[in-house]
């Protein structure tokens, strides 16, 4: 399909591999180093991020400018830019996709955030089942420092910065910044709670910024070609930038399209995505990743931006579009969602790991057609029970949860009337979780389930 | 049995290359993860004792994360993502598809000692739904048919399988 909207993450998309540092150079990479180490003071680059309103991409949104000033001024000492590659939310791989396209487009944007933070060093954190990123980066490090433009003293001047590969054993808390870094550290990754934020002491109890991929990935753009072409690209009054939005479920088309923030949501769908498939009729959509809620197709004409998301009451999140068709049944694709949620918490607060297991066990009960009417206030009253969890994990899966109710209770109410699922789901079987029938040596905190006095 | 004279240098020059040593506990783990096979009480001792790390620190890491395993796997491990998008695709079916095909419970070994299956965490490959990892490479758009190609390539397959590294 012809894309004719700016390609600015994703302009060296090559079929089935990376773009070169070449190829890359070719295009103005490395432009923005060479025209900043040396030349900009770190605060003229930080000030270029903060008037671009460069927000987060990971899903909080918070302006990435904003973050970097949390470092004290007047600290000595080591800083680090840890780099987030974990992206485990259902739904989300946006960011294999963007290191498998333009591996040096990656590293410039961590090397000039490392300029503006004045860090010696950057952990790039990957999930195991992107190995080949892993390689892929370290591989092109090495490119980068034979070219002078990473390790000790970057094209000729005293900046001297180095990028690593954390690799991680895989769970989804580690997405998580102050978990990320305890992870990074070899101890167990529950996120902090309270206390400094990591931008005053992170890893290794030094200041640490703990950036989206994506997010870094922009800085090589907004240096090279200012502030204000950068918010020109966004569609929305309040947006800057573009947006890889991965859409995945039933479309025509799925995958990681690169559009301006702002684009609604029937335009991605419809016309990036190819629509829906032959026979098939859009039910819902998960807007931004597991964590956000569902939205039914009134809020298509919403545009996909932090502050229009937020004031309509939805959130952006990671912009990961999962859509749902009408056959398919939300009461169980929310107890999938409640599946993941359990086996990933970190269990290491109450609202979160009792009220999970809770919860999933009363969509089990209504999707195989035992459910009752209390059910429902039981697992509103949970969900909100979960919103005063220690991290966002929690209050994030209550997220979708609360939206069924919100928006789809007829369909619940369906299932407890027909006591079955109308969909023709078979009762849920408690396979392959971290309790019931499957062995409790692998994975997670074993869930006690089987001894559950619910 | 002594360790290799080579696997013991790879894991001292991750150690030393390590800013912090335990900055390489889970780097050290999959190292001896691919020589034994899994992390057994062997592994452990060893790990904590390069580490600097107890055994009960070691053991909260590799209890905790879903790429370390504290007890026997097969040769290839078969992730099969469980996430909501590959769900609206396989439902049940290509799960339960591969557990009765090679006659094992979630979780479980095959009898020959060559494949485990473990249902994941959304594995990042959304877009090519329903699909599974299998050391380290992904396997798309899974249909019964291609799960069968799938498993015969691997029985066939004489490489040495790439675990997680
Ligand atoms: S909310 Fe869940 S994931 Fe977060 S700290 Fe509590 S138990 Fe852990």
């Amino acid at each position: 399909m012809q894309i004719d909207t700016p390609q600015v993450l994703l302009k060296n998309r090559h079929l089935g591999r990376p773009a070169t540092i070449d190829e890359y150079r070719a295009g103005g990479g490395y432009e923005a180093l060479a025209a900043t180490v040396g030349k900009r003071t770190p605060a003229e680059v930080l000030q270029l991020v903060l008037e671009a309103d460069l927000r987060g991409r990971g899903g909080a949104g918070f302006p990435a400018g904003k973050k970097w000033q949390g470092i004290p001024a007047d600290y000595v000492g080591p800083r680090y830019v840890v780099v987030n590659t974990d992206e485990m939310e259902p739904g989300t791989f946006k960011d294999r996709i963007l290191v498998n396209v333009d591996p040096h487009l990656v590293i410039e944007g961590i090397i000039l955030c490392a300029y503006a933070v004045k860090a010696s060093e950057g952990v790039c954190f990957i999930r195991p089942s992107y190995e080949s990123d892993a390689v892929l980066l370290e591989e092109q490090s090495r490119v980068a420092r034979e070219h002078g433009l990473l390790g000790k003293n970057i094209l000729g001047t005293d900046f001297s910065f180095d990028i690593h590969v954390h690799r991680s054993a895989g769970r989804y808390i580690c997405g998580e910044a102050s978990a990320q870094i305890k992870a990074i550290s070899g101890l167990r990754p529950n996120p902090r709670k309270g206390g400094p934020r990591t931008s005053v002491k992170g890893l290794w109890d030094c200041p640490t910024i703990v950036n989206n991929l994506e997010t870094l990935a922009n800085l090589p753009g907004i240096v090279r070609n200012g502030p204000e072409w950068f918010k020109s690209l966004a569609r929305s009054a309040t947006g800057s930038g573009t947006k890889l939005f991965s859409v995945s479920g039933r479309v025509a088309r799925p995958g990681c399209y690169e559009l301006p923030i702002g684009t609604p949501l029937r335009e991605i769908i419809y016309t990036h995505a190819g629509g829906m498939p032959p026979g098939r009729v859009l039910k819902a959509v998960i807007p931004g990743g597991a964590s956000t809620p569902f939205m039914p197709d009134k809020y298509l004409d919403l545009e996909m931006d932090f502050e229009p998301m937020k004031r309509a009451g939805q959130r952006f999140g990671t912009a990961s579009i999962m859509v749902f068709d009408q056959n398919t049944c939300l009461v169980g694709a929310t107890l999938n969602l409640m599946e993941f949620f359990t086996r990933e918490s970190c269990g290491w607060c109450t609202p979160c790991r009792e009220g999970l297991p809770y919860v999933r066990h009363l969509l089990r009960l209504i999707e195989g057609g035992q459910g009752r009417e209390e059910h429902i206030a039981m697992i509103k009253d949970a969900a909100k029970a979960m919103r005063s969890a220690y991290c966002a994990f929690a209050p994030g899966a209550a997220e979708p949860l609360l939206s069924l109710f919100e928006y789809f209770e007829a369909e619940v109410r369906e299932h407890l009337r027909q006591k079955r699922c109308p969909f023709g789901n078979p009762p849920p079987a408690a396979r392959g979780k971290a309790c019931g029938t499957r062995p409790p040596d692998f994975g997670p905190t074993p869930c006690p389930e089987d001894q559950c006095p619910i | 049995m002594p360790l290799p004279d080579d696997l013991v240098a790879q894991i001292q020059h991750r150690i030393d290359t390590a800013g912090h040593p335990r900055e390489a506990a889970v780097d050290v783990m999959y190292a001896l993860q691919r020589h034994y096979g899994y992390l057994c009480d062997e592994a452990m001792h060893y790990a904590s004792r390069v580490l600097g790390m107890t055994t009960l620190e070691l053991e909260s890491l590799a209890t905790f994360y879903d790429y370390l395993y504290r007890r026997p796997v097969g040769r290839y491990v078969i992730h099969v993502c469980d996430s909501v998008v590959c769900w609206m695709f396989h439902q049940d079916s290509i799960f339960d598809y591969l557990c009765r095909t090679l006659g094992v419970p979630p979780g479980g070994t095959t009898e020959d000692g060559l494949f485990t299956v473990l249902p994941a965490a959304c594995i990042g490959n959304c877009h090519n739904a329903p699909t599974m990892l299998v050391n380290g490479r992904f396997y798309d758009r899974l249909t019964p048919e291609r799960i069968d190609a799938a498993l015969a390539e691997l029985r066939q397959s004489t490489e040495e399988p790439v675990r997680c590294k």
